[in-house]
């Protein structure tokens, strides 16, 4: 059994790292053809008019700024709104209602940094010695000292944040709709994973020790103690096995797109520097004499300049603007 | 023709109900998205493009078709060109790649989009409208789309997928409203913009925007009206001047080595109220004493090939700097204009560029050197005018503007394609007394779109652009009943053309004029006499008028 979880894990995570790297290398390797970030606010123009240095950055260090806010606080998502509705047989304009809608951002914010929180906790299993952030984390984590072992405050924030998304996706109509089948192995993915976790440390109270001894094996390349084969332990290497193999091929790769994005990662600078695409493609341009030789006639009557005029016999050398 | 049509006499029996249009329901359909057939229902969608303007381009497929017909007379092998044109776009553009990759179905984006909110039509979510290519994206290019089918969000593409992505990548303005909320910055307006160039390699497109296209590739305005036509309409706004002004002002055509080539949308000159804008900017231009030159060849800035292909965007753009090569000039001044600014902001230097034939701008007026135009060598009217009052260089009578209580729009480009937020209110700030903002969930960074923009405008597509200008017109209604707001200022020619018939559906009493304009009013000119009428010869009201 511990084989089988062994090649498991390794199989997953070559298929983790492996499928990211490819995924993220696809991106990489597609040209941005055009400077297109979205200007959520005021451009850098006349020296009286203050820019917003971050959300319509002209510089790589007001887009490092805006990066941070979208990768750690979630900027846009902050945003959201939901429209108010009006109640049936008034005005046909009513005043438009925009609430403020901070439980996505909340609960979004709540998953991410609890699932962040408790990869960095688990560093303590792979990596010798264990590096001191995992400690603090832990004891941070741990703080409120409640239970035996004690329990770690976002063992209970993941899986509340994760079921508030569950439930929000199939409770409202419209998300229900448009939601797909891979949204629902995501989350129920990660539930699993953080369910079955749950379990190790707090019913089976499984014997991290041992299991350290096995994972500091398999980080090493060379699996050899045995972890002790209880049920839940094997179920959540099971899942976190399964987890870490989709990952990159499903919509959970965004932890590493998001960082891609062009409306969010490119300078508001393009007319002041100008923006190469490695492909521009040539196009055909109705040319000025083209369009001159289809008007000429008409440009004359109505004494408009033009290049080369038809009653006069001109050589190639004559450029001059001739009046009729 | 139909982006300039308030067409009342004609429209009027089709128009329907407002209050029928307001009710929304936005209950999502029992049966799954993949499986609804798209209707098109008269109403809510564009007309084809005629055949002679697909063939002048050179354009795939020419015919004379309609989306309403059963058969869309389809080239044989249209599925392998369409999945061919996938192929080679997801390796020329990250951005499609990623936004295929990368969304979550979160749903931030869903009540975002106004076209979602006027119809409660879950496709017009922009999570859905990117879906419906995600969908064949998975099945024909990924390995878990192909082992897996609908159970990895995968489907074929069949006649029915191709009618749905022209019905609904018609539904989508490319406002980007969407990109603002997206915690990946997934930007809807890239998969629509990618989504109409499948489109047109297998001949699906529409009349309002092809016909510009061609024209504007032709001829020089989209309305293909000819050189001298052209010239006949800047004479009259001349002559409006002098008459109202008691100045004559010359207004160059073509003409070489003058210092700045003038651009704006054509519909400046041949619409209105777009014209009192053009009136503004020739006052501004003659005050400040700018050497400038119009152009008949590259007579227009918007670019509805934006709204085809990233080929027609080029080449109609192209022209603008091949002219401003012939005459000579230093620099670019462009008008006010939506769509013509996210062109210029973010293509035009990387498509058609280097432009190091050009100088940076400076504007000879007050010195200031654009440097944030340094490259491209094109400066927004907004901005030059900007500057020019910040350095009090224009006297300016804010009371001729007093029968105006203004608000102003944000047009989608030049709001979150470029970043021009301030230089308007600027601008507004120094020529009315009266000017009042609509609800900070509507403007700016988060403004509505008037729901007709990227060749929507049309008077078949009524009912649609209703419904996508809704959320706009409640902003707006919330102003006037607060504050009587009777005018929305704006800086985008397919807002002129299509809110006025917009607010007089949803919120009557309430006109449109571009920022221009309202400088036109206010801007006392050296030697003028003194006014009695606005641009649009409406008699002045304010302290500032002769019969105060």
């Amino acid at each position: 059994m511990s084989l089988v979880l062994a090649l498991a894990l390794y199989a997953a995570a070559a298929s983790f790292i492996g499928g990211t790297a490819w995924r993220v290398w696809t991106w990489a390797a597609t040209p941005e053809p055009f400077q297109i970030p979205t200007t959520s606010a005021q451009q850098r123009s006349l020296s009286g008019i203050a820019p917003s240095r971050v959300e319509s950055p002209s510089t790589t260090l007001g887009v490092i700024g805006r990066m941070f806010l979208e990768g750690f606080l979630f900027r846009s998502l902050f945003r959201n709104t939901a429209p108010g509705r009006t109640p049936a047989g008034a005005d046909v304009c009513p005043d438009p209602i925009f609430l403020e809608r901070k439980a996505l951002w909340l609960g979004a914010m709540a998953f991410h940094w609890s699932l962040l929180v408790i990869v960095v906790r688990h560093l303590r299993l792979f990596v010798e010695p264990v590096p001191r952030i995992a400690g603090v984390l832990a004891s941070v984590d741990g703080f409120f000292q409640i239970g035996s072992p004690t329990w770690y405050a976002t063992d209970a924030t993941v899986v509340v944040a994760l079921g508030y998304l569950l439930l929000r996706r199939l409770r409202d109509p419209l998300l229900r709709y448009i939601s797909l089948p891979a949204d629902y192995l995501a989350v129920g993915t990660l539930l699993a994973v953080a369910g079955t976790g749950i379990a190790v440390r707090y019913i089976a109270r499984t014997d991290l020790v041992a299991v350290r001894h096995f994972t500091l094996s398999l980080a090493a390349l060379a699996p050899s103690a045995a972890p002790p084969l209880d049920t839940w332990l094997v179920l959540h290497l099971l899942s976190v096995s399964f987890l870490l193999a989709i990952l990159p091929f499903t919509k959970m790769i965004h932890a590493a797109g998001m960082w891609l994005s062009p409306t969010r990662n490119q300078r508001n600078d393009s007319r002041r520097r100008r923006h190469v695409n490695p492909w521009n493609a040539p196009a055909p341009i109705h040319s000025y004499e083209e369009w001159e030789d289809e008007f000429r006639d008409k440009l004359l009557a109505a004494g408009m300049p033009v290049e080369r005029n038809a009653l006069r016999v001109e050589g190639p050398g004559s450029d001059g603007a001739a009046e009729a | 023709m139909p982006c300039e049509s308030k067409g009342p006499g004609a429209m009027a029996q089709q128009k329907p109900d407002p209050t029928q249009l307001a009710a929304v329901d936005y209950t999502p359909p029992r049966r799954g998205w993949r499986d609804l057939p798209v209707e098109f229902r008269k109403g809510t969608y564009n007309y084809a493009a005629p055949r002679r303007h697909v063939e002048y381009l050179g354009l795939p497929n020419p015919r004379d078709w309609q989306p309403h017909d059963a058969d869309w007379q389809l080239p044989a092998n249209w599925k392998q060109i369409i999945l061919d044109g996938m192929k080679d776009r997801l390796d020329r553009y990250r951005s499609f790649r990623l936004f295929m990759d990368n969304c979550v179905r979160c749903g931030a984006c869903a009540d975002k989009c106004h076209f979602y909110l006027g119809s409660g039509d879950p496709k017009n979510t922009p999570v859905l409208r990117a879906e419906l290519i995600r969908s064949v994206y998975r099945r024909y290019f990924t390995t878990a789309g192909r082992l897996f089918g609908p159970l990895a969000g995968a489907r074929d593409l069949t006649e029915d997928v191709l009618k749905e992505w022209f019905y609904y990548f018609h539904q989508c303005t490319e406002c980007r409203r969407c990109s603002v909320f997206c915690p990946y910055g997934i930007d809807t307006a890239e998969i629509t913009m990618i989504g109409r160039e499948l489109l047109n390699l297998v001949g699906c497109n529409i009349q309002w925007i092809i016909e510009p296209v061609s024209n504007c590739d032709r001829v020089g305005n989209h309305l293909g009206i000819q050189p001298h036509g052209f010239k006949d309409s800047l004479e009259f706004a001349a002559d409006e001047l002098e008459e109202l002004t008691g100045i004559r002002i010359e207004i160059p055509i073509n003409r070489k080595g003058a210092e700045v080539l003038l651009v704006v949308p054509s519909a400046d000159y041949f619409g209105s109220p777009h014209y009192f804008t053009l009136l503004g900017y020739l006052m501004v231009l003659h005050e400040a004493g700018i050497d400038y030159t119009f152009s008949a060849y590259a007579s227009e800035g918007g670019n509805f090939g934006l709204f085809a292909s990233h080929e027609l965007m080029k080449r109609l753009n192209g022209k603008i700097y091949a002219e401003a090569r012939r005459l000579g000039v230093k620099w670019i001044l462009g008008g006010e204009c939506g769509h013509m600014w996210r062109v210029v902001h973010q293509y035009m230097d990387t498509m058609n560029g280097p432009a190091d034939f050009l100088e940076v701008p400076v504007s000879p007026v007050t010195g200031t050197r654009f440097d944030n135009a340094a490259s491209t060598k094109m400066v927004h009217v907004c901005e030059f005018t900007a500057d020019l009052i910040a350095h009090g260089k224009l006297t300016l009578d804010r009371s001729r503007n007093d029968r105006w209580n203004v608000t102003f729009h944000d047009s989608c480009n030049p709001a979150r394609a470029m970043g021009l937020y301030e230089e308007p209110r600027l601008i507004l700030r120094s020529v009315l007394n009266q000017f009042h903002e609509m609800p900070e969930d509507t403007i700016r960074e988060r403004t509505l779109c008037c729901g007709s923009g990227a060749g929507l405008g049309t008077d078949e597509n009524f009912e649609m652009r209703m419904r996508g200008g809704h959320p706009r017109a409640m902003a707006v209604n919330y102003v006037r009943k607060r504050h009587g707001t009777n005018c929305v200022a704006c800086i985008c020619a397919v807002d002129k053309a299509t809110l006025p018939p917009l607010l007089e559906y949803w919120v009557p009493g309430v006109d449109v004029a571009g920022v221009h304009e309202l400088v036109g009013n206010a801007l006392v000119m050296k030697g003028e006499r003194p006014r009695t009428t606005d641009l649009r010869g409406e008699p002045l009201c304010g302290a500032g008028g002769s019969h105060a």
